[in-house]
């Protein structure tokens, strides 16, 4: 008798701790919520493509470990700061959404970022660009995983000024983003010697550039820094040839450039530009493979870095969240920071204290026309910036979780 | 060097010219917009979509029929105007007996439905479309680089306003347009085909959009959203140079592009909004608008 009663207590408490354990995924559900532009400028190199990215990560991670139930959502946030603190809201607080990822758009990515940890939950940004986000703005809630405006000063502003671009005239757009490439670059410019000369801020988003550049023009710089992104730059870089900046002996550099907007401008109008990105799908045989199998499900465009930042960020998460058996937004990014990152698309690599994900980062130059092969075959790679060269080292950021 | 308020004067030139060929997309766009409200009494807001349709027009006329920039000078604003046709026959001829708002609903419910066909489509990155070959270099002026095709828009537009307005306020054709909105009955007494000829010329306005569409196609990125962001300046235009009125749309057309390319020297953060600063003031000063007679 006593011994049934106690197998049936001991039973009882087993189910009652495995009730437990699993109620540590809140409600039994891990849900991503992609949080970008699916719409305006920034749709192309985020939009749909990131969605698609965070699906594809959870396909590979589910395919090996199936303990975990997985939903993405997503939403648009319209590059609008107050828009995406609503959904952010909405999605913590009524929707059971776990974690953020993607969030295009500075301003918008870094007010999320203060969402998720007043609310305790995990961001992972993808494609937003403010290195404030692992600097004075950093978060144990937060993971800045493909790129940022201070890896893109530092690999496109120091290889321009050493090949003789000394003096600099910025066009910046005017929001978070703009002015926090602005800032990074010109610090790397004035530290390896150039000059910067002058800078105007344009409206974000603008289509008509010709007054910018004109001033641009009169300024005599050697090099106009493009500090905006998307359609801005494309439209920028189009309107400079047509007033004949290159030809009267100004350079241009994109100090944030995408795949996507390479396609947009075509091989003749962006020849020769030289940017930074942390990705590209012809990097090597797994870059390849994967990205074949994105453009299959996406009309045959190839990822931009950021999509592949999404697919990257997701599949650790969930490796962390499976290792730690609970979606606690805090808990799991401390997780991710603990545990080696891994993926067919970055290698390994790993995640500092302050957020920043660490991985190589590549200076391409676009090819010429006659020299593409097809579709998509746009970038050469002219160096390669190892990981640990390639970001701000930590105590530089100001970021407390550095210390 | 001569400066006026601490800038100097080459700069400022250069950006007068900028504004007058901004201008003259804000005065085509407008005068549309101005035909179209005059006699018809619609709000048009499909306006912006029919100038991007008149860009995607020329980009696949080059792309799928090998048909050049001046193939699509003719051709696209005849196929946008098409479509314009249809829409006037098929759904605006409903409203015309009720509320403006009716028709500012339906237009802009169909713009909506445009935009977002052709950015499921296309995406929203832009698609490129390249400056034809004899308007390519252009002029240094000593002030300024002028891009030839740039100039070429300064003057196409002039030439299709000045055009416009003659065949409105001169001719017996603008006679019978202009009497068939204040009184169709009569109008329609005399023996003339009042709904053909309202309907051809909303099919004449939105035409007018599609041409401003393909002479900004080499500019701007061809973009689903391209005329989303332009249509909202054009309606400012339009309401500060008075509702309806021709020469009121191609006047502040273009004096807006050159107070738009003024702040851009001075204080290049407000240009987006210094022309809706404009209407405002107009409409508390002069609420018919600057030309406007109601």
């Amino acid at each position: 008798m006593t011994f049934k009663r106690k197998l049936i207590s001991t039973a009882a408490m087993l189910a009652l701790s495995a009730g437990a354990a699993h109620a540590q995924i809140s409600g039994n559900v891990v849900r991503i919520g992609v949080l970008n532009d699916q719409s305006g400028t920034y749709a192309d190199l985020a939009g749909p493509g990131s969605t698609l990215a965070a699906k594809m990560a959870v396909e590979d991670f589910m395919a090996k470990d199936k303990s975990l139930k997985v939903e993405v959502v997503f939403a648009d946030h319209q590059n609008k700061p107050d828009v995406g603190s609503q959904i952010a809201r909405k999605w913590f607080d009524s929707d059971g959404v776990d974690v953020i990822v993607d969030v295009p758009t500075s301003s918008v990515a870094l007010a999320v970022n203060q969402i998720a940890k007043e609310k305790g939950k995990a961001l992972i940004v993808s494609t937003g660009a403010s290195s404030d986000l692992t600097g004075k703005a950093c978060t144990p809630n937060t993971i800045h995983w493909t790129y940022d405006t201070w890896q893109l000063a530092n690999g496109t502003g120091s290889a321009i000024v050493k090949t003789g671009g000394s003096t600099w005239f910025f066009l910046t757009a005017d929001y978070a983003f703009g002015h926090a490439l602005e800032r990074d670059t010109e610090a790397v410019v004035t530290k390896s010697g150039g000059k910067v000369l002058g800078k105007v801020r344009h409206p974000f988003p603008s289509s008509d550039f010709s007054s910018f550049l004109l001033q641009a023009q009169a300024s005599k710089a050697k090099i106009i820094g493009l500090a905006n992104a998307g359609a801005d730059t494309t439209n920028a870089i189009k309107q400079a040839a047509e007033f004949g900046i290159v030809k009267g002996g100004q350079n241009l550099a994109g100090l944030l450039v995408f795949l996507t907007d390479v396609h947009a401008l075509g091989l003749e109008k962006a020849q020769g530009l030289i940017f930074t990105e942390s990705f590209y799908w012809d990097l090597n045989e797994q870059t390849r493979a994967w990205s074949k199998r994105y453009g299959a499900q996406h009309g045959g465009k190839m990822p931009s870095m950021g999509q592949a930042g999404v697919y990257s960020g997701v599949l650790h998460y969930l490796k962390a969240v499976a290792a730690l058996k609970s979606d606690d937004g805090t808990k799991v990014i401390a997780k991710m920071k603990e545990m080696p990152t891994d993926d067919p698309l970055f290698g390994k690599g790993k995640i500092r204290a302050d957020g920043r994900k660490i991985h190589d980062s590549y200076l391409f130059e676009v090819k010429k026309p006659s020299e593409s092969k097809g579709p998509w075959d746009y970038y050469k790679v002219r160096a390669t910036v190892p990981a640990e060269q390639a970001f701000r080292p930590m105590v530089e950021g100001g970021c407390p979780l550095a210390k | 060097m001569t400066e006026i308020f601490g800038k100097p004067l080459p700069v400022i030139m250069g950006q007068l010219l900028i504004g007058l060929i901004n201008g003259s997309f804000y005065a085509l766009l407008s005068l549309g917009l101005a035909v179209i409200f005059g006699l018809l009494n619609i709000i048009n807001f499909t306006h912006g979509a029919q100038y991007m349709m008149g860009a995607f027009a020329a980009y696949f006329l080059l792309n799928k029929l090998g048909l050049n920039y001046w193939w699509a000078l003719a051709l696209a604003p005849l196929a946008v105007g098409a479509s314009g046709v249809v829409i006037e026959r098929l759904m605006l001829s409903r409203l015309y007996k009720l509320d403006h708002l009716y028709g500012l609903l339906l237009t802009f419910g169909i713009a909506l439905v445009i935009q977002g066909g052709f950015r499921h489509e296309f995406g929203s990155a832009g698609l490129p479309y390249s400056i034809p070959a004899q308007l390519e270099g252009g002029q240094n002026l000593g002030f300024m680089f002028l891009p030839n095709y740039r100039a070429w828009v300064i003057f196409a537009s002039l030439v299709v306003c000045l055009g416009t307005w003659f065949v409105i306020e001169r001719t017996k054709l603008g006679a019978y347009l202009r009497a068939a909105t204040e009184n169709p009955a009569m109008v329609q007494a005399f023996g003339i085909n009042v709904p053909r000829m309202i309907t051809l010329t909303y099919g004449f306005g939105v035409a007018l959009a599609g041409l401003a569409g393909v002479m900004a196609a080499p500019i701007y990125q061809v973009n689903p959203l391209m005329g989303a962001d332009t249509i909202i300046v054009v309606f400012a235009v339009v309401v500060i140079g008075g509702m309806g009125s021709i020469m009121g749309a191609v006047v502040t057309g273009f004096g807006l592009g050159v107070i738009e390319g003024l702040t851009k020297v001075f204080y290049p953060e407000a240009s987006n909004t210094v022309i809706f600063v404009i209407m405002a003031i107009v409409l508390m000063i002069r609420p018919q608008g600057l030309f406007g007679s109601r």
